[in-house]
């Protein structure tokens, strides 16, 4: 029995966007993030990554995957290596590149991630905490220097500090390298305080695309897909439901404080 | 009366040293009881040592030194091992890692059959603990075809089949999407409420925690702060210095109270702050 997991998705993700990808489980977004590097190919309609039409016979896809790198749910568990360096060198040592490069691009990966090349190049990725497997991980897609980054759940199972120092440095890769990224996650408050944009897919279809605060005004029909809204937006939309006049484009805790405060005339 | 079930008396616990390095101590000077039906959630961030004392409550690890006495067991009697196991289940992160089976019911009978339950008995055991967390109905099909929610709660149903006092759960939820973790946390509180099971959750998801009769939380070893959720969450700075989150409604709350304003301590639901917010009106 086949199913329609991807029907009519039309999209464009323009370079240098940040963009969060949010959907109920079984909706489509992985077997869609798979389309961006020409893992999967439609059985209609096209794909184009920087011009170039994925589903044309003859398009080199290694170019492609070089250029969209992605980081799948729980990437640690496709660490080999036997020390960190051969790990996070095999892909550009793969395509060629002299030791000394590979070692720089190594180096520039591990950077990314904040993790320091010296201390950690022998050791064996097995070794290291959770956290930093995942970062080790991530650097070894990052070392292929690609234009654009999709992650699928990069924060999945890793504690607060964990989950905020990757969110950082995927931030930051996104603010001064310029890195297009794509997120997909459960994690609404996340999308909330990182993302620009917020494509929201239910089965296979796209059902809303704009920023985080348009998103989330849609409160009722992302509960009816058994989403939600970040608990402080909640929490501006309960007020106001109660007769509070508040603005309900809230989608931080500062933001609300300021609000409140303002509504229930407080002196600041 | 309630009786203490589980009692950690002056535990260490240091694990052996690697590649000639010190060895790294884990627990440190942990004294704790766990009532028979509580519900207790710890926190703390990874390397804390919560999996440590999880791992203690059922002689998966023993002390280095001081006690653990579990259902009026010692845990370093090797001989009341098996015994400690069959009070005490575990549950751990990894959905994938815990089914053995070809079919639901047979990995749920695992345990019984290990146990040397008679056949009509695993039979009607592995129905009811299906049923206790709605899974009954998938007792034919192969554990790889289920959701990691659902393969969590057959997990559960394996540990349940041994008719447990107490169940350990170590971050069942941490890979499980939103639906997944409502649906293993429901499975939890219900266990707790009606069968009067009881609970030790490890988690490092706040909004876990809220519905626990007490909140313990960990650092490097040692329990630094324990008491209601509302009395834990109270003390917001405290657990931003052990790197753990507080709900956003928890720290509007503190951050409202911080310029002043009559927001009572611990506010941990959308609803409370709704309420507050809107009385003073």
């Amino acid at each position: 029995m086949s199913q329609a997991a991807l029907r009519n998705v039309s999209v464009e993700i323009g370079d240098g966007e940040f963009v969060g990808l949010i959907g109920p489980t079984g909706s489509g977004k992985s077997t869609l993030i798979q389309h961006f590097n020409g893992l999967l190919m439609p059985d209609s309609g096209k794909v184009y990554v920087d011009g170039v039409d994925l589903t044309r016979k003859g398009t080199q896809l290694r170019l492609i995957r070089q250029k969209v790198g992605m980081v799948f749910q729980y990437p640690e568990h496709q660490l080999f290596g036997e020390t960190v360096l051969e790990d996070v060198g095999f892909g550009p040592r793969n395509g060629g590149l002299s030791d000394e490069a590979v070692i720089q691009r190594v180096e520039e990966a591990l950077a990314y991630v904040g993790l320091d090349y010296e201390a950690i190049k022998n050791q064996s990725p097995f070794e290291l905490s959770g956290g930093q497997k995942r970062r080790v991980a991530i650097a070894g897609v990052l070392a292929m220097r690609p234009a654009a980054l999709i992650l699928d759940e990069p924060t999945a199972g890793l504690d607060p500090e964990g989950r905020e120092e990757i969110l950082a440095q995927i931030k930051q890769l996104h603010a001064e390298g310029g890195m297009t990224v794509v997120l997909v996650t459960h994690s609404m408050e996340d999308v909330a305080r990182f993302v620009d944009r917020l494509i929201v897919i239910e089965q296979g279809a796209i059902a809303l695309d704009g920023t985080p605060v348009e998103v989330f005004r849609q409160a009722a029909r992302l509960k009816e897909m058994g989403l939600g809204v970040p608990e402080i937006t909640d929490l501006m939309h309960e007020l106001k439901a109660h007769g509070l006049d508040v603005n309900t484009d809230i989608l931080t805790v500062a933001e609300a404080e300021k609000e409140i405060i303002r509504v229930m005339g407080w002196q600041t | 009366m309630t009786e203490s079930l589980i009692r950690f008396t002056d535990v260490n616990f240091i694990y052996a040293k690697t590649h000639g390095g010190e060895g790294l101590a884990a627990l440190k000077d942990v004294n704790l009881e766990i009532f028979q039906g509580e519900f207790v959630a710890v926190l703390g961030h990874n390397g804390s040592g919560k999996s440590t004392l999880a791992k203690h409550v059922n002689a998966l690890l023993t002390p280095t030194s001081g006690q653990v006495i579990v259902a009026g067991l010692n845990t370093a009697d090797q001989e009341k091992v098996w015994e400690i196991r069959q009070k005490v289940g575990m549950v751990f992160q990894n959905p994938d890692n815990q089914l053995v089976a070809t079919t639901v019911e047979e990995d749920v009978a695992f345990g019984p059959e290990n146990l040397g339950v008679p056949s009509p008995e695993i039979q009607s055991r592995v129905t009811a603990s299906l049923e206790t967390v709605g899974m009954l109905s998938y007792r034919l099909h192969s554990p790889h075809q289920l959701s990691g929610g659902q393969k969590q709660r057959v997990a559960i149903a394996g540990v349940i089949s041994m008719l447990p006092k107490c169940i350990v759960l170590d971050e069942p939820t941490a890979m499980l999407d939103p639906d997944g973790r409502g649906e293993v946390m429901s499975t939890i509180h219900s266990l707790n409420k009606e069968k009067g099971i009881t609970v030790l959750h490890i988690t490092h998801h706040m909004d876990e925690v809220i519905g626990a009769d007490r909140v313990m939380v960990m650092d490097e070893g040692r329990i630094v702060l324990q008491g209601t959720p509302r009395e834990v969450f109270s003390q917001v700075e405290l657990l931003r210095s052990l790197h753990l989150d507080v709900p956003q409604v928890t720290d509007l709350a503190e951050r409202l109270r911080h310029r002043g304003h009559e927001i009572p301590l611990g506010t941990l639901t959308v609803n409370e702050m709704v309420m507050h917010l809107c009385q003073s009106d």
